[in-house]
C-alpha cells in the first residue's frame, strides 16, 4: 500500500486477510455477494452449478480482509469466508 | 495396475449452519430472495445475544417467510395462517423461560394476523416478532397485502392498489411496543445488532425487514432484479434513529427509513401477573 | 399450592364444576372469551387460575384464545379453552391444528340454540356433527357429553386425560342447561391422573412424531432441547413437511386409527335396562335426563324401554348401537336440534331396527311426555 506519510502504527496494525470459501451447489446467482463486498473480490463464474446458476469465484483473492460481509448477506448461505493464516479450511480426506 | 484411491472429501460448512436443519437445504425461496439474508442476519443475533438456544423457540405462519421455523434448528413451530402471534402467547405464559421468537411475513402477521399483533403488543407479552416485509402475499402469486404501496401492481391489483398500506413501524407503536426498528436486507450488519437488541428486550419487540420478492412485487412493478432492488435500497434508505414512526410511510419507489424507532421500558403481562402471584401467597382461599 | 384445589361436597353450576374439574384435573392454563352460557367458566378460571399458581387470559377473539391453547401445551401445561356455537366455529381452524400437531387440549363448548347468534341464553344441542366434521380434512375426534354438573366435572377430569394419552384436542359438548343448572357436586381427594408420555429416547437420536406401537408417539415439550419442527403440513416422522400421497396416507390414516383403534379404552356409556328392551332411547346431554324419566315412566305403562346414554359421543359407539339393534323394535333419538346423532344411530342400525328421531330446535327443553310420547309409537 502506497502511504503519503507512514502511520506510526503500520508495524503493529497488520490487516486481516481472508480466504472466501463457496458451497456452489447452493448458489442462487442472486450477486448480493458481488456487489456489495467492499473489495471486490468475487465476480460471476463462467461456469454454471447444477441448478445453472453462475456462481461467484474469488476473481481478487487478495483484496479479502475476512470481513464476512458476503457470509451475513447471502441469502443461501453458500459463500463464507476464514483468516487466511492460521488453520485453514480445506476441502480435506 | 496401481489402484487409485478414491479420497473421500469433508464438505464445507457454513459457520452459522450449525443452527440450520442442512438436510432441508436449498431452501425454496427464490434467487434474489432476501428472507434468507433475514434468516442468515436472525441466526447471527442469537449466537451474539448469549440466549441459552434450547430455550429459544420460533413460531411461524403461513407464507414464504413463514417456511423458515422449518429451517431453524430450534423448537420451531408452523402454525396456522396468522395465528403465529396467540400460539407464540401460550408458549410464552406456559413456560416463562422461554424465549418465543415470531417470525413471519407481512401478509401473515399484519392482515389475518393484526387484531393479534395489536393485542400482543398492547399486552406487551415479552416476545420478538420479526416481520419480513415484501409488499405482497409471495407464496400465494404475490397477491395484494396490508403492506402493498398506494397504486402498486399485484396479481390482485393489476390496475394499482387502491389501499393505503400500513405503517408498520407506527402500528408497532401505536399499539405498544417497547422496542420498534426497521431494517432492510441491505443493512446486514444493523440488522444483526438491531435483532440482538430486540432478542434481549424485555417486552414485545418488533423488528420490521423490508426484503426483495424478485419474482412477484418486484417485476410486477418493474423494480428490477433482488440486485437491483438491494441497490435501491442502498440509494434510497435513510437512517434516522429516534424519529418519529407517523413519518414512516413507505410509497412506490419512495425513501424508506430505517433505524431504531422506540426502545422504551414497561411492566410485561407476566410482571402484572408475578405481582398478583405474590399476593396470592398466604391469602386464604 | 395443591391445598388450594377444592374437595368435597358442594352445590355448584355445571360451569363452576366444569372449571374445578379441570383444575383437579392439574389443568394450569386457560385462554378464552366470554360467551353466554360458558362465560362463568372464565370468570370462575380467572378468580382460580391464579390462586392454583396458573395462568388465565383473556384473549382476543376465540380463534386466538384456541392457539394460546396448543402453544400452552407444548409449552408443557395442561391447557383449555371454553366456548359456544359462535366460538366453536371460529376455533375450527386451530382444532385442526391441534389435530395434525397431535396437541392435547380441551375444548368445551357449552351448546346452545343456534344457527348464528340464536339463543345466547338457552339450551341447544345443535354442534353435535359440527364437532365431529366441524374442521377441515380428514381425522377422527374425541367428545365427550356430561348430564349434569358432577358428570361436566367427571368429563372433564376424563377430557384432560384422554387428551394426554391420545395426543389429540378432546371436546366436551355440554350444553347451556347443564351448564347452567345447580346441583350436588363431590370433588374426591384425587382424581385420575394419565400423565403426558414423555420420549425415552435422547435429543437428536429418534424422529420427534415416531410412533410407539399404539400409534401415539411421546411428546417433547419446547424448552426440552429436542429442537422438534412442529407444522400444520402434511409431515413424516422427523416432523418436516412432507406433501406427498404417501406421507399422507400414512399421517391421515395414523391420525385417524389412533383413535378409531382404541374406542374400547375410549367409549364411555350408561345403559338402563338395555336388557330385555324393545325400545331404547339412545341420548346425550341433558335430553339424557328426560329421557331416564320418559323411560321410567313408560315402563310403568308396561312398555319393555331402556336407556342407552352416550358419555361418549364421537368416536360413535357403532358397534353397541348395532349390538343392541339386532334385539330391539325401535331406538327413540331425542336432541334439541333437527336429527344430527339420530343420523348415527339409522347408520349404525343399518335397518335392523327403527330409528325415531325426536327434534326440538332448540330454546327449551324436552317434557318427559314428548320423548314417552315416541316411546309409545314405537312400542307399537
Amino acid at each position: 500500500m502506497k502511504y503519503w506519510r507512514k502511520p506510526l502504527d503500520v508495524e503493529r496494525i497488520k490487516v486481516p486477510r481472508g480466504k472466501v470459501y463457496l458451497i456452489e451447489e447452493r448458489c442462487k446467482g442472486c450477486n448480493f455477494c458481488i456487489e456489495f463486498c467492499p473489495v471486490g473480490v468475487l465476480a460471476a463464474s463462467e461456469g454454471f452449478n447444477a441448478k445453472g446458476y453462475h456462481p461467484p469465484y474469488p476473481q481478487n483473492e487478495e483484496a479479502c480482509t475476512n470481513c464476512g460481509l458476503c457470509e451475513v448477506i447471502c441469502p443461501e448461505f453458500a459463500i463464507y469466508s476464514l483468516p487466511r493464516d492460521g488453520k485453514e479450511q480445506e476441502p480435506h480426506e | 495396475m496401481s489402484q487409485v484411491e478414491k479420497t473421500t472429501v469433508v464438505p464445507l460448512k457454513h459457520p452459522r449452519e450449525s443452527l440450520l436443519r442442512e438436510e432441508r437445504l436449498p431452501h425454496i425461496w427464490c434467487s434474489g430472495c432476501g428472507i434468507g439474508t433475514a434468516l442468515n442476519c436472525f441466526i447471527g443475533a442469537l449466537e451474539r445475544s448469549g440466549l441459552p438456544l434450547d430455550k429459544v423457540v420460533i413460531v411461524s405462519g403461513i407464507g414464504c417467510t413463514g417456511r423458515a421455523a422449518g429451517y431453524i434448528k430450534l423448537d420451531s413451530f408452523h402454525t396456522t395462517h396468522g395465528r403465529a402471534i396467540p400460539f407464540a402467547t401460550g408458549l410464552k405464559l406456559a413456560n416463562p423461560e422461554l424465549k418465543v421468537v415470531v417470525f413471519s411475513g407481512d401478509g401473515d402477521l399484519i392482515a389475518i394476523g393484526g387484531n393479534h399483533f395489536i393485542h400482543a403488543a398492547r399486552r406487551n407479552i415479552d416476545m420478538t416478532v420479526i416481520c419480513v416485509n415484501n409488499f405482497n402475499y409471495g407464496m400465494t402469486g404475490g397477491q395484494v397485502g396490508p403492506t402493498t404501496p398506494a397504486m402498486a401492481k399485484t396479481a390482485t391489483s393489476p390496475y394499482g392498489n387502491s389501499e393505503h398500506p400500513f405503517n408498520l413501524p407506527y402500528l408497532a407503536a401505536a399499539s405498544g411496543a417497547v422496542y420498534v426498528a426497521r431494517w432492510t436486507t441491505l443493512h446486514v450488519r444493523r440488522l444483526e445488532r438491531s435483532l440482538t437488541e430486540a432478542l434481549l428486550k424485555e417486552g414485545f419487540s418488533f423488528v420490521e425487514v423490508i426484503s426483495p420478492c424478485p419474482v412477484y412485487f418486484d417485476r410486477m412493478n418493474r423494480l428490477g432484479e433482488g440486485l437491483d432492488m438491494m441497490r435501491f435500497y442502498r440509494d434510497s434508505s435513510e437512517i434516522a434513529h429516534g424519529s418519529d414512526p407517523r413519518k414512516a410511510d413507505i410509497e412506490l419507489r419512495g425513501k424508506i427509513i430505517v433505524g431504531k424507532f422506540i426502545d422504551m421500558e414497561k411492566p410485561t403481562y407476566l410482571d402484572f401477573q408475578q405481582e398478583i402471584q405474590a399476593r396470592m401467597e398466604g391469602e386464604p382461599l | 399450592m395443591s391445598e388450594r384445589i377444592l374437595r368435597g361436597e358442594f352445590f355448584m353450576s355445571g360451569d363452576i364444576a366444569c372449571a374445578e374439574g379441570a383444575l383437579s384435573a392439574g389443568c394450569r392454563f386457560f385462554a378464552g372469551y366470554p360467551i353466554t352460557p360458558a362465560t362463568e367458566i372464565a370468570e370462575r378460571m380467572a378468580e382460580r387460575m391464579p390462586q392454583v399458581g396458573g395462568i388465565y387470559i383473556q384473549m382476543e377473539d376465540e380463534i386466538a384464545s384456541m392457539s394460546a391453547v396448543l402453544g400452552a401445551s407444548w409449552g408443557g401445561l395442561r391447557a383449555m379453552t371454553a366456548t359456544s356455537g359462535p366460538g366453536f366455529s371460529l376455533m375450527m381452524e386451530n382444532l385442526g391444528l391441534g389435530i395434525m400437531t397431535e396437541t392435547p387440549s380441551v375444548l368445551v363448548n357449552v351448546q346452545r340454540g343456534g344457527p348464528s347468534t340464536g339463543l345466547p341464553t338457552l339450551v341447544g344441542q345443535g354442534d353435535m356433527m359440527q364437532a365431529r366434521w366441524g374442521t377441515h380434512g380428514v381425522y377422527e375426534i374425541i367428545a365427550l357429553s356430561p348430564t349434569s354438573p358432577q358428570e361436566f366435572f367427571d368429563l372433564t377430569v376424563r377430557a384432560f386425560n384422554l387428551a394426554e394419552k391420545y395426543r389429540t384436542p378432546v371436546l366436551v359438548m355440554a350444553d347451556e342447561i347443564v351448564g347452567h343448572m345447580s346441583e350436588r357436586v363431590v370433588i374426591p381427594e384425587e382424581v385420575p391422573y394419565f400423565p403426558r408420555r414423555k420420549p425415552n429416547f435422547s435429543p437428536g437420536e429418534y424422529p420427534s412424531f415416531q410412533p410407539d406401537e399404539d400409534l401415539i408417539p411421546p411428546m417433547a415439550n419446547a424448552g426440552e432441547g429436542y429442537h422438534i419442527h412442529v407444522t400444520g403440513l402434511t409431515h413424516d416422522e422427523r416432523g418436516y413437511p412432507a406433501t406427498d400421497e404417501f406421507t399422507q396416507e400414512r399421517l391421515v390414516r395414523r391420525l385417524v386409527e389412533k383413535i378409531r383403534g382404541h374406542k374400547k379404552d375410549i367409549i364411555m356409556l350408561e345403559e338402563k335396562g338395555v336388557e330385555g328392551a324393545e325400545v331404547v332411547v339412545c341420548s346425550y346431554g341433558i335430553s339424557a335426563r328426560v329421557s331416564l324419566w320418559a323411560v321410567e315412566l313408560a315402563r310403568r305403562e308396561g312398555i319393555k324401554a331402556g336407556v342407552l346414554k352416550l358419555l361418549t359421543v364421537w368416536p360413535f359407539p357403532e358397534e353397541r348401537v348395532r349390538e343392541v339393534a339386532s334385539k330391539v323394535k325401535a331406538f327413540v333419538v331425542p336432541e334439541i336440534n333437527y336429527g344430527q346423532i339420530a343420523l348415527e344411530v339409522e347408520r349404525s342400525v343399518c335397518g335392523k331396527a327403527e330409528v325415531i328421531p325426536v327434534s326440538h330446535m332448540g330454546g327449551a327443553l324436552y317434557k318427559p311426555e314428548d320423548i314417552l310420547k315416541a316411546i309409545r309409537k314405537a312400542a307399537r
